[in-house]
């Protein structure tokens, strides 16, 4: 047996760190969807009557569609009335006022994911919303985001609280119908984040969103808004994990990012939904619709993010550069193994002068999983001067994974500057024992080199988020979790 | 030290080594000499332990312990380093990162903590003086984007800082210019000590100017054929192969 077949026999036995269960009392929906359903969730959220029929539309939509076949991922059809689309932790009253009011059960669960929510020892200069299941169950560091004048709340609240600004941009950048899996948040979205950063403030803190689903058969549908207006910057972390469950669990989110002029959103997720068992049994199906809209000149949108879970991930975070001078960049590592499957990329729309893009891809496939990189760049007819960068890069560990690359261009302007690079490689005997010959076993060789192979990706990452990414693809890479 | 018994071993069904002996004691340097293709590299990658390469038959002990029963990664932690003839690229880890990594792991075996960061750093800087490269080395992937003669002073650095018992140098003099050539010779004769030993896998008698060897063998069709002091180099330099009774063309 050669040294990387021995290190992907290793690879195979990983354990999944984040896969037990809360035991907490909740209200959950019988599975099922129809109008009645939306009706209820609206209810449960005491929406406003526009809401109720914003969803009711996204609805009727919905069942005119039918699910993308396009992606190169093999999966049993989903059936939308063995789900249930609302579950919630039961408290006294209907929602916890404040963290101190929140169940003990639930602060311990955030905890053990490395996520302490209660005033003792909260993340250093990181304010957090966790949402679990269909809830957001409380938002740290309100009081010093006040004083700045950052809206970062449940987006449940936002509604009630600042209507004005979900009627203008909630489905703006994301329209009800974008999509099937797009029209089915819309018409049954339970909650999410918020956030607002006014003319010329830079938040004073990074932004964190944790979502974890436990309740069993239960889809998690969130919708998260990020509105950066004049001259504002923020830095949004998103972080996700579900317990180990034998049936595939659905995952269907939105995100929709504005800019205006001059603004900067700087978006990193490190997702880590549970990718089933290594037979390939159970896992998250995660279908994802993230878009930023570059409105306004000057702005500039990063997507960062580091893939490790799900079984299913169908994921395209996107760019509409339309502002003059606006930039777009995606930074992505998408890591499979055992059976998962990938298809994710980027789409940059080039519509405005000048805009630029850039993405870097980075592919590691372990295993028999098969991981594919989609991304399109459409510069329109009158984005003189865009210019894009696309480099694209692949890494197999052992034979039997595959990985597989669709660039597709569309110039409508002669005057763009597209350049494409991609490689693959793989992780070679000859590097492997080099290492073994300097003491360093085959596990860490392993993770070293394939966190080697992401460095470019990885310093984009804010620096405690860089840290759990080394140390997820560490744990995503090793035999077994001590 | 390193006692070889006998040692067969081929690659993809090729016999390569077909019994070759060897005894090198603590505080010795050996050279061994002999004709493209003879096995030199085969002899160096199976001390080594690689898989790519398989024993069949013989025996080789490392102070008493057999050393084809233990994994490649203990045979480094147990003091064996090879300098390779063709070092590999590992693009994004740093040298810094990769080294760290490898002396940590050492530790670990020897049932050490983890070494201090700014000992660590001081280890590295003066070592990569040592041998002659820029700091900024320090910070590149290992061997990524070096010159042939940049990655046998880096494999040389490696040595340094990690101060095997046994030092195994394929063909580290090949390619180099005469500087580097130096480095190599003091970074060899740095190491050298009672209770390390050397064996120098070299085609040319130049770097013997530089490392004065206690004994040379010639290794012809998978074993040593004759071993001598440092003067068969000398000899072998002005007479070649042939006398030897060895085919060199046919081999090359
Ligand atoms: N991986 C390999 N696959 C096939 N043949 C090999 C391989 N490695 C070495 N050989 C062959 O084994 C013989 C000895 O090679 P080597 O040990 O590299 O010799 P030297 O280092 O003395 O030049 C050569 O004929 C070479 O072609
Ligand atoms: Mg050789």
């Amino acid at each position: 047996m050669s040294e990387s077949d021995k290190a992907v026999k290793d690879l195979i036995k990983r354990d999944y760190e984040h896969g037990f269960v809360t035991n907490i009392e909740s209200e959950t929906f019988e599975p099922g969807l129809n109008e009645d359903v939306i009706r209820r969730i609206s209810a449960k959220k005491g929406e406003p009557e526009w809401l109720l029929e914003w969803r009711l539309k996204a609805y009727g939509q919905w069942l005119e569609m039918a699910e993308p076949e396009w992606a190169h991922v093999n999966f049993p059809k989903v059936d939308f009335n063995d789900i249930a689309y609302f579950s919630a932790p039961k408290s006294k009253d209907d929602a916890p006022k404040s963290l101190d009011e929140v169940d003990p059960e639930l602060l311990r669960t955030y905890e053990k994911l490395g996520i302490p929510l209660h005033e003792r020892a909260r993340l250093a200069g990181v304010a957090v919303d966790a949402v679990f299941d269909s809830v957001s169950i409380g938002t740290t560091f309100k009081e010093k985001l006040t004083e700045a004048g950052v809206i970062f709340c449940p987006i449940s609240e936002a509604v009630h609280k600042h209507p004005e600004l979900i009627k203008k941009y909630l489905g703006s950048v994301v329209p009800q119908k974008d999509n099937f899996y797009a029209a089915l948040n819309s018409a049954v979205f339970s909650d999410g984040s918020f956030v607002y950063i006014p003319k010329g403030v830079r938040c004073p803190l990074e932004l964190s969103t944790y979502f974890r689903i436990n309740e069993a058969n239960t889809g998690q549908f969130e919708r998260t808004l990020i509105i950066a207006d004049v001259g504002s910057h923020v830095s949004y972390l998103e972080g996700c994990t579900a317990p180990m469950r034998d049936e595939n669990q659905l995952h269907a989110a939105v995100v929709e990012l504005v800019l205006l002029d001059d603004s900067e959103i700087k978006y990193s997720t490190v997702q880590n939904w549970y990718p089933g068992d290594e037979e390939g049994k159970g896992g998250i199906y995660n279908f994802v619709t993230k878009r930023a809209a570059c409105i306004g000149k000057n702005s500039k949108v990063s997507w960062t993010q580091v893939e490790t879970g799900s079984a299913i991930t169908w994921k395209y975070p996107s760019c509409v550069l339309r502002g003059e001078n606006s930039v777009g960049e995606f930074y992505s590592v998408a890591l499979t193994n055992n059976f998962q499957q990938a298809d994710t990329g980027t789409k940059m729309i080039h519509l405005g002068k000048n805009t630029r893009s850039t993405i870097i891809s980075k592919g590691i496939s372990a295993g028999k999983s098969d991981s594919s990189y989609r991304g399109l760049v459409r510069i329109g007819p009158n984005a003189e001067n865009a210019r894009n960068y696309t480099q694209c890069d692949s890494l197999l560990i052992g034979d039997k994974c595959g990985a597989h690359t669709f660039p597709y261009i569309e110039s409508k302007n002669k005057s763009a500057v597209l350049e494409h690079e991609a490689t693959t490689s793989k992780v070679s005997d000859d590097q492997l024992f080099l290492c073994q010959q300097r003491g360093i076993d085959t596990e860490h060789a392993v993770s070293m080199i394939v966190n080697g192979f992401c460095k470019e990706v990885f310093k984009e990452l804010p620096m405690e988020f860089a840290v759990e990414a080394t140390k997820l693809l560490e744990v995503s890479l090793e035999g077994s979790v001590g | 030290m390193l006692s070889i018994s006998n040692l067969q071993a081929s690659v993809e069904d090729k016999q390569i080594l077909t019994g070759l002996n060897l005894e090198v004691k603590a505080g010795e340097v050996h050279a061994i000499m002999g004709p493209n293709g003879s096995g030199k590299s085969t002899l160096s990658q199976v001390l080594a332990g690689n898989e790519a390469y398989e024993v069949n038959g013989g025996s080789v002990s490392l102070e008493g312990n057999d050393l084809l029963d233990m994994s490649t990664e203990d045979r480094a932690r147990e003091g064996v380093f090879l300098a390779f003839q063709y070092p590999v690229e590992i693009p994004g880890v740093s040298n810094l990162q990769f080294m760290k990594t490898a002396i940590n792991n050492i530790r670990q075996h020897r049932g050490q903590d983890e070494i201090n960061a700014a000992e660590f750093m001081k280890l590295a800087k003066q070592k990569i003086q040592q041998v002659n490269l820029d700091p900024s080395f320090l910070k590149r992937g290992v061997n990524e984007g070096f010159s042939g003669g940049e990655k046998k002073r880096n494999e040389i650095m490696q040595m340094l800082m990690l101060e095997p018992k046994l030092a195994i140098l394929d063909e580290t003099d090949s390619g180099l210019d005469i500087d580097a050539l130096r480095v190599v010779a003091d970074g060899v004769n740095a190491l050298r000590s009672p209770d390390r030993a050397v064996i120098m896998v070299t085609h040319y008698q130049r770097l013997l100017d530089y490392i004065v060897p206690d004994y040379v063998h010639v290794l012809a069709n998978g074993k040593i054929i004759k071993s001598g002091g440092k003067e068969l180099a000398l000899e072998l330099e002005e007479r070649g192969y042939g006398w030897l009774g060895i085919d060199e063309k046919a081999k090359a």
